[in-house]
């Protein structure tokens, strides 16, 4: 326990205090700035969705070889960038790694909200929506009959939807103390009113801590085969189908050390704005934003070792449909597709080997946005040169998006932000009771509670 | 009606508050060598062996948990099965009728989805909660001090032994709600 997690001689009654400020006042010009941008990009991508739906999916990109898209891909995407939040939340704490506490409650925010925009594609890939909800839960139809539970499809929907649900209670379940904070520091009587709803009149009691904290540690176990399971279930979607460049056995570990690199690189982009901008350097500081770098940089190499993986086994396998595929992938049409996938996942982040690369912000940012870049390719590549060319040649098409898959995409970023830059100015952003933990250890109060 | 009473009535008492979590488990374990049993303990993060100071069993959560997520599994293998195999067997690709592999899946999200709920509902049930017309006790509490509250006993007597066992700063509790 010698490092130091908290700098800046910072006490209990500081943290509260800086963590409440952008909650207690009236929204800063660059808050209100990039919210309207986020609720113009939304106001585009749905508008084009609506009109998608008046006129039908040929709208967009796809085609009769190409029968999954952008769409797709922002699925998985999202999907994956939600996985970073789970596995600092959840896979940290029983690790008791205690400079997660800076971060957790940030990065289990962006997941909610990445499965949320997530969550938004499949069901308007249906063309639709308003039917899905009937296609995809099991709810037998007008003829009785019930879903199949022998498709990933239908595993998928489980698999997110628990997903989301259990991030989303661990998260409130985090944040009861926090609101209680808030509540007790509010002067204005409807924050005071609205924080003491959302806190459920919590007091701190040791008997309530002690249940608290039995049922935070069971929430991380629970999480925790959720790190693990949810991408695994969303390569299913692929791999368990036999169209040459998805039917690999490669795909779930793959997936979600995938998932888990996106989504440290998405933590990053949000972590090196958010402590910038409402002034919580110390608190989020350069340790643990160092600490996210070499994460970035295993996994990185967690997905070049499977890149290579696949040409390895396409080679070994001896299966020339296979190997087809894969040298199609690299070298076909969507060559620059698969460099950029490439440049952009195991090369960029080399530069982490060097640790002042890992504590330059400048450059961190800069990489976490190309690693982001690589992994939305990633999908890209996978979904689109697998089907392009499938196994009739005279059938082969290049799939282009239109301005209704941009479009669309560009949306989901907006809904994606308007959340997040709701819960910077609504919620604390950093888990202020288990932070003032720490501060207490720091200060050489926790140990002598073991004695 | 009778229970909110009981519960309104034994929140009234003395509060004492303290500065750090070691005078406050120092006076905890004094409280308790004393023989003294009625009283609560606050704090604003959970304070590392305070269960043990004042004697607190552990919590029964993860038997809830347990019982939950099991149903979950089973349940979901049965319903599954039930879908699959008596309600409408439909044969795809081949597939047994009851392709129990292929129902895994399922039943694994069903299994950590109803025990994380369950945990969920547990801790609320458990802690009380919610309960949003409870007040805080002192709005330090939730910031970086911590208080000892005694119950049934006298006012006075209460505030002399707070003050012994280290309190900063003692004051009384008027119970509040339904009388």
């Amino acid at each position: 326990m010698a490092e130091i997690l908290i700098t800046g001689g910072k006490s209990a009654a500081d943290l509260d205090a800086d963590v409440a400020r952008p909650v207690e006042r009236f929204p800063t010009r660059i808050w209100w700035v990039c919210f309207l941008a986020a609720l113009a990009a939304f106001g585009l991508g749905a508008l084009l969705a609506t009109d998608m739906f008046q006129r039908g999916l040929g709208v967009l990109g796809l085609n009769i070889t190409n029968g999954w898209g952008v769409f797709i891909v922002n699925f998985v995407f999202w999907v994956g960038i939600g996985h970073a939040g789970t596995l600092i939340s959840a896979i940290l704490y029983l690790f008791r790694q205690r400079w997660r506490t800076g971060i957790n409650r940030t990065a289990e925010a962006m997941t909610i909200f990445a499965v949320m925009t997530a969550l938004l594609f499949p069901v308007i890939h249906t063309g639709r929506p308003w039917y899905a909800i009937f296609w995809l839960i099991p709810y037998p139809n007008e003829r009785s009959l019930w879903v199949n539970f022998r498709s990933p499809l239908i595993w998928d929907v489980f698999a997110v939807g628990t997903y989301f649900t259990i991030s989303l209670v661990f998260w409130f379940t985090g944040l009861i103390p926090d609101l209680a904070s808030l509540r007790d520091r509010a002067k204005h009587p409807v924050r005071k009113a609205v924080y003491t709803v959302l806190s459920l009149g919590w007091r701190g009691s040791s008997r309530n801590w002690l249940h608290y904290e039995t049922a935070y540690l069971i929430l991380a176990g629970l999480s925790t085969p959720l790190v693990l399971s949810v991408h695994s279930v969303v390569s299913f979607d692929f791999a368990v189908s036999s169209v040459p460049g998805w039917h690999t056995t490669i795909f779930p570990p793959y997936f979600v050390a995938g998932a888990i690199f996106s989504g440290f690189a998405m933590v990053v982009t949000l972590l090196v704005i958010t402590r910038e901008v409402f002034g919580l350097k110390d608190y989020i500081t350069l340790d643990h934003l160092e600490k996210m770098n070499k994460i970035l940089l295993a996994t990185g190499m967690m997905v070049g070792y499977a890149y290579a993986c696949e040409f390895f086994i396409a080679w070994y396998s001896g299966n020339p449909i296979e190997r087809f595929a894969l040298t199609n992938r690299a070298f076909g049409p969507y060559a620059w597709a698969y460099w950029i996938m490439v440049a952009c996942n195991v090369a960029v982040p080399q530069i982490f080997w060097f640790k002042r690369a890992r504590r330059n912000l400048a450059l961190m940012f800069l990489v976490s946005l190309l690693v982001n870049i690589g992994m939305w390719f990633e999908r890209f590549v996978i979904v689109v040169t697998s089907l392009h060319r499938d196994f009739l040649p005279s059938s082969w098409r290049y799939y282009v998006p239109t301005f209704y898959d941009w479009g669309i995409t560009l949306g989901s970023f907006g809904w994606f932000f308007i959340w997040f830059l709701l819960f910077v100015r609504f919620l604390p952003v950093i888990a202020m009771s288990e932070v003032k933990a720490v501060i207490a250890e720091e200060n050489g109060e926790g140990h002598v509670a073991v004695a | 009606m009778e229970k909110a009473m009981s519960r309104s009535h034994k929140e009234g008492g003395v509060l004492g508050l303290f500065d750090d979590p070691v005078r406050l488990l120092e006076a905890v374990r004094k409280l308790r060598s004393r023989g003294l049993t009625e009283f609560e303990v606050f704090s604003p993060y959970a304070v590392e062996g305070i269960e043990k100071a004042q004697g607190l069993k552990r919590s029964l959560i993860p038997f809830v948990t347990l019982v939950f997520a099991s149903l979950g599994c089973t349940l979901g293998f049965y319903f599954q099965y039930w879908t699959s195999v008596i309600d409408w067997p439909l044969n795809v690709g081949g597939k047994p009728y009851n392709s129990w592999p292929a129902f895994v899946p399922v039943m694994f999200e069903l299994t950590v989805l109803a025990g994380g709920l369950a945990t969920f509902g547990a801790l609320l049930l458990f802690a009380r909660l919610p309960n949003t017309s409870r007040s805080a006790l002192d709005p330090s509490i939730t910031r970086d001090r911590f208080a000892i509250l005694v119950s049934g006993m006298n006012p006075e007597d209460a505030s002399n032994l707070l003050t012994t066992i280290g309190a900063r700063e003692v004051r009384a509790i008027v119970p509040r709600g339904w009388f």
